[in-house]
This record gives C-alpha cells, structure tokens and sequence, in this order.
C-alpha cells in the first residue's frame, strides 16, 4: 500500500514567533492524512505548534551538479559580509 | 476498601490496558511506518491512561498495593475489559475496526466521566479526553479512507465491522459495581448514551458508503470476567516479565 504513496516534505514551527523549518518526509495519501502522519512521527515530543505539508514533487530544487557556478562565486567575496564595520558597544545581539 | 470504586475503575482502565496492548503488538509490524507509529502512538497514550487509574485503584486497594501488580498479576477472570478491546488485529481493517468502534465510546464515556463526583475519575477524564478526541479523528478517517477506497479495502473494512458489531452492545452493559457508582454519582449511566453512539457510528459508516451491519444477538461477559478464547493468549504475553521475574523494575 505504501508503494502507490506519494512522498511529503514536513515543515515544522517549533514555537510560535519563530519560522517553520524542515523536519523529514513520509509517504501519505493525500494532505490531510499527510497533516496526520506529520503530527504523528514528528510532534510527538512536543516538537511543535504547527505543521505544513507540501507534496515533495512539488517542490523545484537546484542541481548539485550547478554548485560550482551557482555558489562558488559567492566564496571569494568577503566584503559581502558586514565584518568591516566597528560596532558601537551600544549595539548589541549582532 | 471500597469495592465497588475499586472495580468500577478497573472495568474503565482495563479497557485502555487491553487495547494498549493489542496495538502495542503492531509496534514494528504496522502496514507502513506512519501508521504503525500512529498506532503505537495511541497505545501509549491510553498506557498513560491506565496509569492514572491503577495508580488511584492501588491507592484505594491499600495493603501496598501497586500499579504493577494490578496490571500485570491478576489472573484473567479478574480483567474487567469489555470482549470488543481483546480481539486480535487480524488485518488493519479489524484494528481500526475495533478503534472506531471503541473510540466513538471512549469519547463519549470520557466526555460524561467530567462530570463525576469523584474528583479523581473526573480529573483523569478531563485530560485524557484531548487525547481520545485525536483517536477518534484518526480511526473515523481510516473508517473513511477503507469503505470509500477500493474495492478490496471496502470488502475488507465491511468484514471487520460485520464480526466486530456483535460486541458492541456489551459497551452499555452496566455491573452491580456500575449500578451502584452510578446512583452515588460517580458512574457514567452508560445506557443513556447507546443511542448517541449508534447514531454516531452510522452516520459515519453512511458517509462511507459502508453497510450498518445487524447483529441478533450481542456476546458480553468481559466486564464480568468470562473473556473471549483470545485473552489468555494477550495476557501471557502482557504478563510474561512480571511472572518470569517477579517484582523487576526498569
């Protein structure tokens, strides 16, 4: 039965305030029994305050094989980063 | 000791323990790993159920009495269970089968236990009803997902039903011990909610296309200790460390 289930990517929030972040996948028939899996196999230590499902084929994903020309560029360029700036000790939780 | 309390508690806790332990047998061998972690899910949810109320039958047992002892060294004229909760898995459609028509009880039962005047029953209703509601949803769904999906699962779940309807009606049936909770307050009269819950069982059967079945007869004897040919077989297994190893603790 489980081999005619599609495949759903589970977003968690961990509590309320901050961002729903990915927990894992599982197979489920459509979305509410997807929301009922999810509840099951990753909340049941209080994980979380809410839960998105999104069917796994629906979601578009880079190519590993793009890496090079997608993020390397990104490597050499340390002045994109704010580490140049003196902070004033006033300023904190930077 | 107050004799009645004491086996008005286990007639309600044991319930929870046997079906626990029914699908406590699915862990690792569920049809799919969501649904057997939903099933043991619900296991150890009413598990926490049961230790409330053991924990509250030793204390009025007295003599040191334990959880423990009361869950794991009665003998099986001495479970209180109703014969619905002890039937084996079978298939999934005899597990959630047995669920549903367990849970529409369970909710309602939990929902009238509140209002008891003993405090503690209260109090152990309140917080496991959360719990309940969620296993109604769940096996309703499945109910749902089986008549209304193939053809297979619809013959399958239309079987299960059909076998299991005829243990239904023990749900209703009261004890002495029942009767006597229920003129002091503290019982659930659980006639007045029989037709609630056939109301409720159809209507979601109906929904799922599937058929009521009728039964002319109803077996019972659970809650008075005669139990089905399948008890003895779960309590060996319920029963095999305490007895091996008399008084091992984790």
């Amino acid at each position: 039965m489980k081999k005619n289930w599609p495949l759903w990517e589970v977003f968690v929030r961990s509590k309320n305030g901050l961002e729903h972040r990915h927990f894992g996948s599982l197979h489920a028939a459509d979305a509410d029994m997807a929301l009922e899996n999810a509840r099951d196999v990753y909340t049941r230590r209080n994980e979380g305050v809410s839960i998105w499902v999104v069917e796994s084929k629906n979601i578009t994903a880079s190519n590993p094989e793009n890496n090079g020309e997608l993020f390397e560029p990104a490597q050499d360029k340390i002045y994109r980063h704010p580490t140049f700036y003196d902070l004033p000790d006033e300023v904190k939780h930077m | 000791m107050k004799e009645n309390l004491y086996k008005y508690i286990l007639g309600i806790a044991d319930n929870s323990l046997v079906l626990g332990q029914r699908l406590g047998e699915l862990c690792g061998h569920g049809p799919s790993l969501e649904t057997d972690i939903a099933c043991t899910n619900i296991s150890l949810d009413l598990f926490g159920q049961v230790r409330s109320y053991y924990q509250y039958a030793a204390k009025i047992k007295g003599n040191n009495a334990t959880e423990d002892q009361i869950a794991f060294l009665r003998k099986e004229r001495e479970y209180l269970n109703v014969l619905l909760v002890e039937q084996p898995n079978t298939d999934f459609a005899y597990t959630i089968g047995r669920q549903f028509l367990f849970d529409i009880y369970h909710f309602l039962f939990l929902t009238e236990l509140q209002k008891s005047h003993d405090l503690n029953l209260a109090a152990i209703a309140k917080k496991s009803l959360k719990e309940v509601s969620y296993h109604r949803r769940f096996s309703s769904d499945w109910i749902k997902r089986l008549g209304d999906g193939t053809e297979e699962s619809k013959r399958r779940i239309q079987e299960a039903l059909d076998s299991l309807w005829t243990y239904t009606d023990e749900l209703f049936h009261q004890t002495e011990a029942d009767k006597i909770m229920v003129s002091k307050n503290i019982g659930v009269d659980t006639p007045t909610l029989k037709e609630t819950y056939y109301t409720e069982v159809q209507t979601i059967l109906s929904e799922s296309t599937l058929e009521i079945p009728e039964s002319k007869w109803f077996q019972k004897g659970g809650k008075d200790g005669i139990h089905t040919e399948h008890m003895g077989y779960l309590l060996s297994d319920l029963q095999y460390m305490q007895r091996t190893y008399p008084n091992m603790e984790w």
